[in-house]
């Protein structure tokens, strides 16, 4: 709404506009609620937000004339048109985040200022995207729209090279989108389908434009195909997250398994070979059944990523890969010859490692995970985790299958 | 086998198969798909003799290629034996290494 409103106004006006979203969706809270659901509530929501922003613009009209009476004679005020189509809609989403990332500002700054703007992110969602602190995100953030009110920012058609230019960004803002709705770790629901399929529509538009149907779009949207084909297994009724081996496959989507195959096969071209091909490489074979080789595939993949990206998220998982290709107590000894940041991803996959061989260190680990994260039902998971360790310490015999820990994050949930 | 269309479904399986190769990242060149339609197809021989055909009609009738990458042929001719095109038409997949030319 954001976007649509912007469109119009400039964004000059940009506060204005999520001012007025804002406002919408406050009166619709209170109206649907006494009210019910109206009939078509898109339709609804943007008559309300027409008519603010009008009320708005004869505010400010009348302020203009009041105060300028002296010296201007008064002015017509055109009232701006609006458009509705869902058509108009998908492309002031996409336009207004090419927009944004503009290389006035650095990648990141652009990638934070889309996340706030179009996706709604709060400031401590862009910085969990980021790992990084939330100060530094504020600054960034400040910075980049002071700079963009400076060069005189708008909403203007793109040439094909600028969109090309800006199409490595967009992407990475797609894709971090599309993570944060599947792994919430803000809110208390530990996915948000709405924000993964609001990646998946903008990903697809892109698929549809020729200049930015390139070969690293497709693979984004095979790599958020596989992913989505398992959104309704990875939460029970009761709302508690469930971890990949224990999923139930029937409920995995198997049109969306299909449709990431397709992107897959269109996304392959022996020039190119990104970050987005790997993990959708990665994601394809979690799709497919535990067989022999299955586990050295996504090895193998994984070494490939870590020289592309070696991101402290992409070497755990890497490790958890070995460790199913050649044993926990080898993956031990890997996991020492890196320096790995000790968040609780990493005590995670320790706590997983150590469960077989030293369940002391591994419920230690447990529950220095449990301590960093901020995540409701992944502490829940860990906890109940620890409890069944607990349980196993007298006698060691009939071990049972313990779940992936690095899930918390990577593609092995 | 002339007439062959294959239906979405069968399109599907085909893109699952290449997917899981792809996955491997062992899949070179998608190749093309050979038009089976008249007129598409010529000969040419020695002496400026050009005839028409091969023809759909005949049995072994190339419809198309891919360029996989392998250690060694025994891997292609796998990737090649789950080719669903044995269950959907029948018809027989010819393995060949490529020589490297550097």
């Amino acid at each position: 709404m954001t976007a649509v409103l912007c469109r119009h106004f400039g964004l000059k006006h940009m506060e204005i506009a999520e001012d007025i979203a804002s406002d919408t969706f406050l009166k619709a809270s209170e109206n649907w609620a006494i009210h019910g659901i109206p009939e078509n509530p898109t339709a609804w929501l943007y008559t309300v937000a027409r008519n603010k922003a009008r009320d708005y613009f004869k505010h400010l009209a009348v302020f203009d004339t009041q105060v300028k009476e002296a010296i201007r004679p008064q002015k017509f005020y055109r009232e701006p048109e609006f458009e509705y189509s869902p058509q108009s809609i998908a492309d002031s989403q996409l336009a207004m985040i090419f927009a944004v990332c503009n290389p006035i500002n650095s990648p990141e700054s652009q990638i934070c200022l889309a996340l706030q703007i179009l996706c709604g992110f709060s400031v401590e969602e862009i910085a969990h995207a980021f790992i990084t602190k939330t100060e530094t995100i504020k600054k960034r953030l400040q910075r980049a729209r002071a700079n963009l009110r400076q060069d005189n920012f708008q909403i203007r058609t793109l040439h094909a090279t600028e969109i090309q230019s800006r199409l490595d960004t967009v992407l990475k803002t797609l894709y971090l989108l599309f993570n944060e709705g599947y792994f919430s770790h803000t809110h208390s629901l530990q996915i948000r389908k709405d924000l993964c399929a609001e990646a998946v529509r903008l990903a697809l538009v892109l698929t549809e434009n020729p200049w930015t149907n390139t070969p690293q779009t497709n693979a984004l949207l095979a790599l958020m195909c596989f992913q989505s084909s398992r959104l309704e297994s990875r939460i029970n009724d009761a709302g508690e997250a469930v971890l990949f081996d224990q999923q139930d496959r029937s409920r995995w989507d198997t049109t969306l398994i299909d449709r990431g195959n397709y992107f897959l096969v269109k996304a392959c071209d022996h020039q190119e070979i990104s970050k987005y091909h790997l993990e959708a490489a990665v994601a394809y074979w979690h799709t497919t059944p535990t067989g022999q080789n299955k586990w050295a595939h996504i090895l193998a993949l994984y070494d490939q990523l870590i020289l592309i990206e070696d991101s402290p998220v992409t070497l755990l998982n890497r490790i958890f890969a070995y460790s199913q290709v050649h044993g926990r107590e080898k993956a031990l000894a890997e996991a020492g010859q890196f320096k790995l940041a000790k968040s609780h991803y990493y005590h995670q996959l320790m706590g997983y490692l150590y469960a077989e061989a030293d369940i002391a260190q591994a419920i230690s680990h447990y529950q220095q995970a449990i301590q960093g994260t901020k995540s409701a039902t992944e502490k829940q998971t860990l906890t109940r985790e620890i409890a069944r360790l607990k349980k196993t310490i007298p006698q060691k015999s009939g071990r049972p299958q313990s779940p992936s820990p690095a899930g918390g994050k990577g593609a092995n949930s | 086998m002339a007439d062959f269309k294959p239906s979405a479904e069968q399109m599907q399986e085909r893109m699952n198969w290449l997917a899981g190769i792809v996955a491997q990242n062992k899949l070179v060149d998608k190749g093309n798909t050979l038009l089976p339609a008249k007129g598409s197809a010529k000969t040419v021989k020695p002496g400026h003799i050009v005839t028409d055909g091969p023809y759909t009609e005949i049995k072994e009738f190339i419809s198309g290629y891919i360029v996989v990458r392998a250690e060694h042929i025994d891997e292609a001719v796998e990737m090649a034996q789950a080719n669903p095109i044995f269950e959907q038409v029948g018809g027989s997949i010819e393995v060949r290494e490529i020589l490297k030319r550097d």
